[in-house]
């Protein structure tokens, strides 16, 4: 252990009798309570801390917050490791461990860097110029190498052990940041009684308080933060949302945010969750999101030992961590005075303030040049000294315009760069609205425009960054948005006394920091990126005219940090370059989120079994105690099959297909959609949904039923019975009995109100079992009561109320088997009870359950269509039920199914198909060729929609729509299946392979 | 998005069902092949307020007309569609 060699003997926020061990890159040090891993590693003196993204330079802590460019690291290892954790933000806890990224072999020997030396041959644009232009089979095989290198840290392999959940919110006031702007818009939005929630992204409030010197009503800011939250969180109203990051803005002022809940240990404790996903509705917005520094883009501005003249005073304030010995100072505001008088106070160096401004006069100079501070103005820092580390800066003399004064570069020694390229507003939030930022001269940065939402920018996050300004502000917007909300007069609680450094002179902005001759080192706009001001010339040279092709060509602001201390230096540039403001320039649409979201906060609890609802039949119970395999059909989890002891499942299979046919099974068929259709106009809606007639059909009696889209091709099929003259029950397939649902509803209040018909889903309201083989009406005569159950009475489609074990049931005369067979409904509730029932009368004749399986090759072998037939393309004609078509009657489909497109007789049309050998399988989804060793490209007659063995017949058959249909009847194919290279000779044959002459329904 | 249903109050979006263009006509049976194929495939793509179905799905399951604007997404207005000019 090293020692924290860069700790301060006092202040700070950290606690030092709370010493935490943590390791990076498999070094051990030590750190206090209230550091974040940035922090912990400045105090121990770690400067490399990355190599960058495209050039494996090296890289150090840069920043103090979500911003950081650099210091991005693996955290926690096995299925917790998350990569591209920016150190900044991580609180320190016991054990901590993290790895650098692009780096290999080591950070201290990278391979990589080479790319640096090369830097002027990997211009922006190169990859894709080299690798994607003409003969760009190229990037196929350079690319793994070139993602390796780059390198964007590495996903955990193992599953996250951890839980993740969401929940949602609704309150009046949404307050986004606790800075002094929040925590005093909360304050008054409190007092009115309004619900109000305050969120930052910090595990402590008070923002920039916390960071830096200042005083209000009396006491230390970050004093005056804690008493303030400390009220807050006594209001019944108020809900307190620490280390909580308000990532997105979005429609009707909804916001996403994620609440880190256990980032800060090494394992969530029991019942918690590692991160929470809130989906919170306000009513009024108030964004204090503060402002983020700017760097100022000089050469060699990147290297360990430079950073954000905020994050260098913030570590000395906030954790007592001194990131350098010898400081220089390099601005053109007078904001980073406050940096060179905190260091100072430290025990810091400070070499020089050397601010590009010709003079330096403001409240904060004045009172670093009484410490005795070096104020050099009218220069700028134009580069740096140094290979892995800051020795030294290169300062130039420059003019009241801007320009080099003379080509002179001076040295001033030191390992502690404090740049300030003045301070961008986090607008993100309010950009995400669709609001468009606009540019202010005064401060030289994008402010709020016009809202788009009911949110309102207070403090920094709109420009305004004295203290005075910052509290005033939020006091304002909370009792504003809190009146807005029906809480309050709106009257304005009073600002209290403050003190934070006295006012400033006007900043001056200065992109690119001119570079005199012999001035080396590339001058980096987008750090993280590794976009150089040499990039956007390029960029504009080559005739990118618009911010949001600029990002696209050079990659600006495309990384982890979304260009939080990049866009502004680049557009800049950019204007500079086309004589053109920064208004007229603009900025690229910032989007969510804000900073990084793990997938997993987005997933939550809908993993694995409950990634979607599951849906069980009434009779699920019964199947489940009764050896039943189960499949899943759609949201429905279905009896696939009950398998004896000992029982392959195809034999299973088998055997209770031949049970049906040849005497007797039982299914469950609960999962149709069922839908009850009710009126005067109930027979007239359903021959205008369905293609074939339903207003002939007497009451007692069901009908098949084929319907159509209105381009012509088959919706849905089902049967459908007739109740009573104004009633109707309508079944449809189980994967669309929602869609159905839809669609009836869509046409009775669009298309045509004025049909007097009310539609209710029933599904779910009925348990469905199917009766079916030569035993079925002796069995269904055993166990009901009330109904004659005759052929004369319940002739094949006719429908009967009765009693089934004194449970009212209604039976129907249908058959999916082909069988003679009935399907009883009974109320959901009385599902299992009639079941039994039937499986008790059924016992003395050798009844047995069947499973989905079992039902699918009967219907095969019967060559009834289900989706695999009805698959979106297939007419009523390609299923060979052209007859059904009414040529009487309008209906859905009508006018567009004539098309020639619809009626071309070279369509594929359903046929049957067995193979030649009669052994063979054939399978689903094969082509269908006519000869399977002609050279490619090879016509596609049609392709396999059904197969499997056929228990009744003892050989494999399918389904499957070819071109001609069974026109082709008698001819031998070929079933090709490429991907197993497989093909099989097959012969079209009828589709219906079983009792094609119906015979068995009828007896 | 916040649709206000005319009979369920502002409910989020994700409770409605998208249903199309409300200013679509279906075509009288007679119109003929190529008045057909428009109401089936054609529609318009405007950039601002739009017309549109929604069906309260989660909700009440009445079709409702929406007025959004395409551009920014707000809701101008929502009414029931039995009665709305279309
Ligand atoms: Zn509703």
């Amino acid at each position: 252990m090293s020692g924290q060699t860069h700790r301060l003997a006092s202040g700070g926020e950290i606690d030092r009798a709370r010493p935490l061990g943590f390791s990076f890159d498999g070094r051990a040090y030590q750190g206090y309570a209230g550091d974040t891993l940035a922090s912990a590693l400045i105090a121990n003196g770690v400067r490399l801390v990355g190599r960058s993204f495209k050039y494996h330079r090296p890289r150090g802590i840069y920043s103090i917050g979500p911003e950081e460019p650099n210091a991005l690291v693996r955290l926690r290892q096995g299925g917790r490791a998350e990569p591209n954790t920016r150190a900044t933000v991580a609180e320190l806890y016991d054990g901590l461990a993290a790895e650098s990224q692009h780096r290999w072999p080591s950070l201290g020997l990278d391979i990589g860097w080479v790319n640096d030396l090369l830097g002027p041959f990997i211009p922006s644009g190169f990859y894709y110029k080299t690798f994607m232009g003409p003969g760009r089979g190229a990037w196929m095989v350079y690319e793994k190498y070139i993602r390796k290198a780059a390198g964007l840290g590495t996903a955990a392999r193992e599953p996250d052990p951890d839980r993740y959940e969401k929940r949602a919110l609704w309150c009046d006031v949404l307050v986004v940041g606790g800075g002094p702007a929040g925590i005093a818009a909360a304050l008054a939005t409190a007092e009115t009684g309004a619900r109000v929630v305050l969120a930052d992204e910090r595990a402590s409030f008070g923002g920039a308080l916390r960071r830096e010197r200042m005083t209000i009503g009396g006491l230390a800011g970050r004093d005056w933060a804690g008493n303030s939250i400390d009220a807050l969180a006594a209001r019944g109203n108020v809900t307190l949302l620490p280390r909580t990051t308000v990532f997105g803005y979005y429609d009707g002022n909804g916001l996403g945010a994620v609440e880190r809940v256990q980032d800060h240990v090494p394992t969530p404790g029991e019942y918690l969750p590692r991160q929470r996903l809130w989906n919170i509705r306000a009513r009024r917005v108030v964004l204090a999101t503060g402002a983020i520094e700017q760097p100022l883009v000089f050469a060699g501005n990147d290297k360990p030992g430079v950073m954000l003249a905020s994050a260098a005073r913030g570590y000395v304030n906030q954790y007592a961590a001194r990131p350098g010995t010898r400081a220089v100072i390099a601005t053109g505001n007078d904001d980073a005075y406050r940096t060179a008088i905190d260091l100072a106070l430290a025990g810091v160096e400070v070499v020089a303030v050397v601010d590009h401004r010709p003079a330096a006069d403001g409240a904060l100079p004045r009172a670093a040049r009484a410490r005795g501070i070096d104020v050099v103005t009218g220069h700028a820092v134009v580069g740096t000294i140094g290979m892995m580390d800051v020795a030294a800066v290169e300062i130039a003399r420059i003019d009241p315009q801007g320009a080099l004064a003379d080509g002179a570069a001076r040295q001033l020694a030191c390992d502690l760069v404090c740049a300030s390229g003045g301070w961008q507003p986090a607008v993100h939030l309010h950009s995400h609205t669709g609001a468009k930022p606009v540019f202010d001269d005064t401060i030289n940065a994008f402010v709020p425009g016009p809202s788009r939402q009911a949110e309102l920018s207070v403090g920094a996050a709109r420009g305004a960054f004295a203290l005075a300004d910052c509290l005033a502000d939020g006091l304002r917007a909370g009792a504003e948005a809190a009146k807005a909300t029906g809480h309050g007069s709106g009257a304005v609680p009073p600002t209290p006394a403050c003190e934070d450094g006295g006012v400033q002179a006007p900043a001056r902005a200065l992109w690119p920091v001119p570079r005199p001759p012999g001035v080396r080192g590339k001058a980096f706009v987008d750090i993280q990126d590794d976009v150089t001001d040499k990039d956007v010339a390029l960029a504009h040279r080559e005739g990118y005219v618009s911010v949001e092709h600029l990002k696209r060509y050079t990659t600006l602001g495309m990384g982890t940090d979304q260009g939080k201390i990049s866009n502004l230096a680049g557009h800049a540039i950019m204007a500079g370059l086309r004589g053109q403001s920064m208004q007229q320039v603009g900025t690229t649409t910032f989007r969510p989120p804000y900073t990084p979201v793990a997938f997993a906060a987005f997933a939550g609890r809908e993993l694995g079994r409950h990634y979607q609802p599951i849906r069980r039949t009434p009779t699920h119970a019964w199947h489940e105690a009764n050896g039943a395999t189960f499949i899943e059909a759609g949201l429905w989890v279905r009896p696939q099959v009950y398998m004896r002891g000992g029982e392959q499942m195809g034999d299973a299979i088998a055997r209770e297909v031949r049970a049906v046919r040849g005497n007797l099974g039982i299914c469950d068929v609960s999962t149709l959609g069922k839908i009850d259709v009710q009126g005067p106009d109930a027979a007239k809606f359903l021959d205008r949904v369905y293609c074939n007639t339903f207003s002939t059909l007497p009451a007692g009696r069901a009908r098949y039923g084929l319907m159509l889209r209105e381009d012509g091709i088959v919706m849905d099929d089902g049967t459908t019975s007739r109740l009573s003259e104004h009633r109707f029950f309508m079944t449809t397939t189980t994967a669309n009995a929602g869609k159905v649902m839809t669609h009836l509803e869509y046409y009775l209040s669009v298309v045509w109100p004025e049909l007097k018909v009310q539609v209710a889903s029933v599904t779910e309201q009925w348990a469905g079992i199917a009766v079916a083989g030569p035993k079925s009406r002796e069995l269904l005569q055993r166990a009901m009561t009330g109904v004659d159950l005759s052929n004369e009475a319940l002739p094949f489609m006719g429908v009967r109320d009765g009693l089934l074990a004194g449970i009212p049931a209604r039976v129907f005369r249908i058959s999916f088997s082909g069988e003679l067979a009935y399907e009883v409904n009974v109320p959901s509730d009385f599902g299992v009870a009639a079941w039994e029932a039937l499986m008790a009368a059924g016992n003395p004749l050798d009844a047995v359950p069947y499973g989905l399986e079992a039902m699918g090759v009967m219907r095969i072998e019967k060559g009834h269509v289900v989706g695999s037939e009805l698959d979106g393309r297939t007419t009523p004609g390609d299923l060979n039920m052209d007859r059904l078509v009414s040529k009487k009657k309008d209906f859905i489909g009508r006018q567009l199914m004539g098309r020639p497109g619809l009626v071309d007789p070279k369509r594929k049309r359903l046929v049957g198909l067995v193979p030649v050998d009669g052994r063979t399988r054939i399978r689903a989804g094969a082509q269908i060729v006519a000869d399977p060793r002609a050279p490619a490209p090879v016509e596609m007659l049609g392709h396999v929609t059904s197969a499997c063995p056929s228990a009744s017949l003892n050989h494999p058959i399918a389904l499957a729509l070819v071109s001609g249909g069974l026109e082709r009847k008698g001819q031998t194919l070929h079933a090709a299946f490429p991907l197993r290279n497989e093909s099989v000779a097959v012969k079209v044959v009828d589709p219906v392979f079983v009792d094609p002459e119906g015979k068995r329904l009828h007896g | 998005m916040l649709i206000r249903c005319p009979w369920c109050g502002e409910r989020d979006h994700a409770e409605y069902f998208y249903g199309g263009d409300a200013t679509v006509k279906r075509p009288a049976e007679n119109a003929g092949v190529q008045a057909w194929n428009d109401y089936v495939y054609l529609r318009d793509n405007p950039k601002g307020p739009h017309r549109e179905l929604w069906q309260h799905q989660a909700g009440c399951r009445e079709w409702l007309v929406v007025t959004r604007d395409t551009l920014t997404h707000d809701i101008l207005g929502v009414e029931p569609v039995k009665g709305a000019a279309r």
